[in-house]
């Protein structure tokens, strides 16, 4: 039979999968590889020159990490940690809120009321345009009379109006707090779905043994939604090194280049005066190379697990049968 | 003697649980009141600055500058109406207008292509089917930023900036959704449909459209949703590829609301603000039971 499905149907799946592969070869390979060679060519100014390779090919690549006359580090360098300091101080917190209301909800002693009112509103933030979020902060801080500001002065939180979108470090902490704000939620419903699925008989058990709340916390649920922890913080490592609406919406990038992130950088090189596309692909180039290192991690976290386990036991087997063939 | 004390002992092994029980149920309402009290500041939170935005851009500019967290509606609702419609950059029709023509058409080239591709690699055995779909699974989380400037500069040379179609083709590979369309094929599909459809001499595209199709209408449904938001709520990619206003998508109208010279308008802010987020507000209270079982589907895959 399944042989015969073989001979007969099999070019059936090649046609179904040209679409999708055509596709991808035109609006994705083509592209990519592309912009990989320009990182290393003469692209670049309004009216660029005729694609020619550079005497040294690596100069745009080189240009990326070299030090600023000043002897500050340079501008991709702070663009990239930048980002990833972003993407850290918004993720900590996203998790760690995100873990404690997943215990919270599905805690089996007591029903908190109302949770899917709560579940409603605590993801609502992320299906709101990131344009529109963005230009409502940057609204909400404004200076000197702006909601945020009037809120903290009734509150005698502050005694004169703050010019918050004058100052590095609270762009930054903005930018970090509607990114956690934004994704939260999302991360919660995920982690619910996780501890929902782990068995209640191991819970039970745990119950009998007399465990406390805290400790079937740190020793069941913990555990068991590590994997989807991991899927979580992967897949938002990845969004995160690509955040580009909200920095840009709020406060473009500053002040003095305190949220510019990879994204705004290639974004400003290439199409922003003198349009250097070489060097803004290079960058490209460069992020490209640290997503495929996430996503080999992600790969890893979502391979067939009991194939992977199969294939380790039949080794296992193979293995000891020789051994005993050796032994015989 | 031996009942009294067999008795009292009872009687105070009784108290112990009771008291036991009452000590657990008030360890209960404190822990219940604590959930409660961080759970409603977390919703103000999330709900705050949308109400606040609702709120400001019914109240006219000078109200909003003299004290902007009131919490009563102004009747400033139409002044500010006439004050949005004089701006020429934000032209909310012709907004809604490409925003829905782009967003429709990804969505439903995107949900097409994806469940025909999922139904090539779960139906069918080919020999390149393993490396196709590790190919998938490779590419699922490459962010635009990386193919940026190759494509740009492609599209450039070949004219086709400012073609909505550069936004809409590639809709037709969304490795995220043949991913998800996978798993629920797997799940849902029992091959015996399609060879009883097979003996009943239909060919294999007409098969797919008339009975796998249906079949996979929840998996369509859900992943239909987050296509279109994903698509609508896009700042990036319109940005770079559309130079002409007549193309201008919401997120990019909605960025211009914040230029200097009606940087003092701000009723006329909030009312341009809420006009692009309140459609998507309705609809995802509307469709929010759906979505809410959408993510967590879409994410725990063991």
């Amino acid at each position: 039979m399944k042989q015969k499905k073989l001979v007969n149907y099999s070019k059936f799946g090649y046609l179904f999968a040209i679409p999708f592969f055509l596709t991808f070869l035109v609006f994705t390979l083509y592209p990519v590889a592309y912009t990989l060679v320009i990182g290393f060519t003469n692209h670049e100014g309004a009216i660029p020159p005729k694609l020619k390779f550079l005497k040294d090919p690596l100069a745009n690549f080189k240009y990326l990490f070299k030090r600023r006359s000043s002897g500050a580090k340079s501008y991709f360098l702070e663009a990239l940690i930048t980002t990833c300091r972003i993407w850290i101080v918004n993720f900590l917190p996203q998790l760690g809120l995100a873990l404690l209301l997943s215990a919270w909800f599905t805690d089996n002693r007591v029903k908190v009321k109302g949770q899917g009112f709560y579940k409603v509103v605590f993801y609502l933030p992320n299906i709101i345009t990131a344009a529109t979020v963005a230009i409502l902060y940057n609204t909400l801080f404004s200076y000197p009379k702006g909601p945020v500001n009037d809120l903290l002065m009734h509150l005698h939180i502050i005694k004169e109006p703050y010019y918050f979108l004058l100052n590095k470090r609270p762009t930054r902490m903005i930018v970090e707090f509607i990114q956690c704000w934004q994704w939260y939620g999302s991360t919660m419903i995920t982690l619910i779905a996780a501890v929902i699925g782990i068995n209640p008989e191991i819970f039970e058990a745990a119950e009998i043994d007399g465990a406390s709340r805290w400790k079937k916390f740190w020793y069941i649920t913990l555990p068991s939604v590590r994997p989807i922890m991991l899927f979580t913080l992967v897949t938002s490592l990845i969004g995160g090194l690509s955040m580009f609406d909200i920095p840009q919406l709020l406060a473009s990038g500053g002040p003095d280049n305190a949220t510019t992130t990879i994204a705004i950088y290639i974004y400003n090189t290439a199409f922003k005066k003198p349009y250097k596309y070489n060097r803004s692909a290079a960058a490209s180039v460069i992020l490209f190379l640290i997503v495929i290192v996430c996503s080999a991690t992600l790969f890893f976290i979502m391979r067939d697990k009991d194939a992977a386990k199969m294939a380790k036991l039949k080794k296992q087997a193979m293995k000891k049968a020789k051994l005993e063939q050796k032994g015989a | 003697m031996a009942t009294n004390d067999e008795v009292m002992r009872s009687d105070k092994n009784k108290k112990d649980s009771q008291v036991a029980l009452k000590s657990r149920k008030r360890d209960s309402i404190v822990f219940l009141t604590i959930i409660y009290i961080v759970c409603t500041f977390l919703a103000l939170l999330s709900l705050w600055p949308f109400i606040c935005m609702l709120i400001n851009s019914t109240r006219s500019t000078e109200a909003i500058q003299s004290n902007s967290i009131s919490l009563i509606p102004g009747k400033n609702l139409k002044k500010n109406l006439d004050i949005l419609k004089k701006l020429k950059t934000f032209d909310v029709k012709t907004g809604l207008k490409n925003s829905l023509i782009i967003s429709i058409s990804v969505t439903v080239l995107s949900i097409y292509f994806s469940s025909l591709t999922a139904y090539s690699i779960h139906a069918y055995d080919w020999k390149l089917k393993k490396v196709f779909f590790g190919l998938i699974i490779g590419i699922m989380t490459l962010p635009g930023t990386v193919t940026l400037i190759g494509f740009y500069r492609t599209c450039y040379q070949l004219h086709l900036t400012d073609n909505k179609l550069m936004l809409i083709l590639p809709a037709m590979a969304a490795p995220m959704t043949v991913f998800f369309m996978k798993q629920y094929l797997e799940g849902a599909l029992s091959m015996e449909i399609v060879e009883s459809a097979r003996i009943d001499g239909a060919g294999e595209f007409r098969t797919f459209n008339t009975i796998v199709l249906p079949i996979m209408k929840p998996a369509m449904a859900t992943q239909a949703i987050f296509t279109f938001v994903g698509s609508w709520n896009n700042y990036f990619l319109p940005l770079i590829l559309f130079n002409k206003q007549k193309n201008y998508t919401m997120p990019i109208m909605v960025a211009l609301l914040n230029g200097d010279i009606y940087r003092r308008e701000y009723g006329c802010i909030y009312l341009g603000l809420s006009i692009t987020a309140l459609p998507l507000i309705v609809a995802y209270l509307l469709l929010s039971k759906y979505i809410v079982s959408g993510i967590a589907l879409g994410s725990v895959k063991g």
